[in-house]
């Protein structure tokens, strides 16, 4: 349980810049997810906070203290990786053993031949054997104690590495992409008892993921990172509702979101693809960039139309591709109601409300924007 | 059908190739072992002959222990050749660690000095190490068979390749786990680098078992020489060399070689399936 304080955290690798300055603060018992496409910077920063990676310059604080130039294991944090990292050669039992081992048996005690003889460290190893136990029965792994890594499946890997996490009881638990390596379905499984460990350990957990899915159903808290710096913190909905910039908006949500170009009329009003939007802005006029989600795109009528090309009935729901009127823009509009899909080929009409439109400056910042009449509903949070 | 009869003559030709070089190959050890066999008077007759008339292996073999003491020769050699492989890799895993894990100032600079120290030939250092060990004072002794040998760097690159390919993330691990750097080397990358040590030790085993070379230059002492200087021994100008015993001596000094490969074999193949099966 610990409150880690990030301040002004760089960190170079030759001339790159990775992280360019990062403040966070993961507070105690929160799930904070780091999310970003790969290459973002996020697993170093992981890193950082694990102790693994050298930061260049800025501060990790855990609990108040500062751990910089503090050895990893004395961090007591543990970190859950994405290709498990289990020792080949020790059975799952000696694996989630390691760390207390380490921690609780002196160096003659523990000799491989020599160390076995000491009464103490008999005594020790049976506290150890205890904890072990108690976990693997948490985890429902304890039929697989004596298998070596070799012989479990993903799945089982993924509990093991966990349970090995676990054992030492840590300050704040790290994990890199868990879940990267295992197929889909048990993915969402896993996902689901990740949430569930954290609500029962009430544990700090910083999770890193380039899965916007994964972050968005799983954490507390987001914390989206691209190209090395911290664009946007908030809760998942916070986040996909209330975009800060252009990246986070398409990095978060599935399908992406739909950006179309637009333009900041003289009078402020807002014109997308030759309409007018119900929508005025105070900035300066030019162009800008508007962002709608797929689920509010409205098929069926409206002044904007397009051509179907491609249709993905997913059951329960149906995503329909437009390409806009001959050019090659490419639209996403969900369909609840699959029972009425359109015809691939066929031209249909779209619309979408005033207050679906997250505008963007040239910049790819959110710029405010303001709904006329009716419906008059502002913007929150602008930047 | 003429494909396949292509393909068939093609086999022949390969499988009569292949087995000239096999005959190449063991035809000294097959003429030793016939040669160990034979009583002297057949030795130098001057007919060929493979198989024996009058089978002598044994008065050879007690010829040969009763002429040298070969047991005190085979404990030499096994006691030479365990320390420079124990030490080698006291030596090698660390370094290799280092080189393949570590990220340090000069780590390229030295790797490329450990592929130079390939390069060079053991007999061009042999005079300035056989002076060295003279001012040392411990030329004739075991320790001058084994010390020039404890660095080898044949042995850091063969290692140091095997850990490029042991996943970081277990090295992060383990130091997450509270596992010291040396701790790292021992716990973590040797048991998983078990095939390569075998493979390594096969090299290094060979090696220091066959050399004649420098357990030649350094010893004078009778009771320190290694087998291949045991086999030497039988050779006798004056007296004219007893062949049959000689070759019986080779025998003997052959034979641990072959079981310690036929052993170590197994665990290699074994090894090789592991790393392929993951």
């Amino acid at each position: 349980m610990a409150r880690i304080e990030l301040t002004g955290i760089r960190k170079s690798f030759d001339a790159t810049e990775v992280l360019k300055g990062i403040d966070l603060t993961i507070e105690n018992g929160e799930f904070l997810s780091l999310v970003g496409p790969s290459g973002c910077g996020k697993s170093t920063l992981l890193r950082v906070i694990a102790g693994l990676e050298p930061q260049s310059a800025g501060q990790v604080t855990i609990d108040g203290s500062i751990v910089d130039g503090i050895r990893p294991s004395a961090r007591n944090l543990a970190m859950v990786f994405q290709s498990y990292a289990l020792y080949p050669h020790l059975s799952a039992f000696d694996n989630m053993a390691v760390p207390l081992r380490m921690r609780r048996l002196s160096t003659v005690e523990r000799l491989p031949l020599l160390g076995s003889l000491l009464p103490s460290r008999r005594r020790r190893e049976r506290s150890i054997r205890a904890d072990i136990e108690k976990v693997a029965v948490q985890l429902e792994i304890s039929h697989l104690l004596q298998r070596k890594p070799a012989q479990l499946s993903g799945g089982q890997r993924q509990r093991v590495a966990v349970g090995r996490a676990m054992v030492r009881q840590p300050e704040a638990f790290l994990f890199d992409e868990p879940l990267s390596n295992l197929d889909a379905k048990l993915r969402v499984h896993m996902r689901a008892e990740l949430a569930e460990l954290h609500r029962s350990l009430r544990s700090t957990f910083i999770y890193v993921t380039h899965d916007q899915a994964e972050a968005m159903t799983m954490s507390s808290r987001l914390a989206v990172m691209i190209s090395g710096e911290l664009v946007q913190v908030g809760r998942p909905a916070e986040i996909y509702d209330n975009p800060r910039d252009i990246r986070v908006a398409e990095f978060v949500g599935s399908p992406k979101i739909n950006v179309m170009p637009g333009r900041i009329r003289d009078d402020g009003r807002i014109e997308v693809l030759g309409n007018i939007l119900r929508l005025t802005s105070s900035q300066p006029p030019g162009n800008c960039r508007i962002g709608v989600r797929s689920e509010r795109i409205e098929l069926g009528s409206g002044p904007f139309s397009g051509d179907v090309i491609h249709v993905e009935n997913m059951g329960a729901e149906a995503f329909v591709h437009l390409s806009l009127n001959g050019t090659d823009m490419r639209l996403i509009a969900r369909v609840n109601d699959v029972r009425r899909l359109p015809d691939i080929g066929s031209h249909v009409p779209f619309n979408f409300a005033a207050d679906a439109v997250l505008a963007f400056n040239s910049a790819g910042q959110r710029i405010a924007v303001t709904a006329e009449q009716a419906e008059r509903i502002r913007e929150r949070a602008v930047v | 059908m003429t494909g396949s009869a292509k393909i068939s003559l093609w086999s022949v030709v390969r499988h009569i190739l292949l087995i000239a070089g096999a005959i190449v190959i063991l035809l000294p050890f097959v003429w030793m072992i016939s040669t160990a066999s034979k009583p002297p008077s057949e030795v130098f007759s001057s007919e060929l002959r493979l198989i024996p008339r009058d089978f002598a292996l044994w008065e050879n073999l007690r010829t040969a222990f009763a002429k040298a003491n070969l047991w005190r020769f085979l404990l030499n050699g096994v006691i030479v050749t365990i320390s420079i492989f124990v030490l080698q890799v006291l030596v090698a895993l660390p370094a290799a660690y280092a080189l393949a894990k570590l990220r340090f100032i000069g780590r390229n600079a030295l790797f490329a000095l450990v592929l130079f120290g390939i390069l060079i030939p053991p007999q061009a250092t042999a005079i300035p190490v056989f002076l060295l060990l003279h001012k040392l004072g411990i030329l004739d002794s075991y320790a001058a068979l084994v010390l020039p040998f404890t660095i080898s760097v044949f042995g850091i690159f063969l290692m140091r390749q095997f850990f490029r390919n042991v996943p970081d993330d277990l090295v992060d691990a383990a130091r997450i786990d509270g596992i010291s750097e040396f701790g790292i080397v021992w716990r973590v990358m040797l048991p998983a680098a078990i095939p390569a040590v075998t493979a390594f030790g096969i090299f290094s085993v060979v090696a220091h078992w066959n050399d004649y070379f420098w357990p030649l230059i350094v010893l004078n002492s009778e009771h320190l020489r290694t087998p291949p200087l045991a086999v030497a021994h039988f050779r006798n100008a004056e007296a004219g060399t007893d062949y049959g015993a000689l070759m019986a001596a080779a025998m003997v000094v052959v034979a641990p070689l072959l079981v310690a490969f036929l052993f170590a074999q197994r665990r290699f193949v074994e090894g090789i399936a592991l790393t392929g099966i993951k």
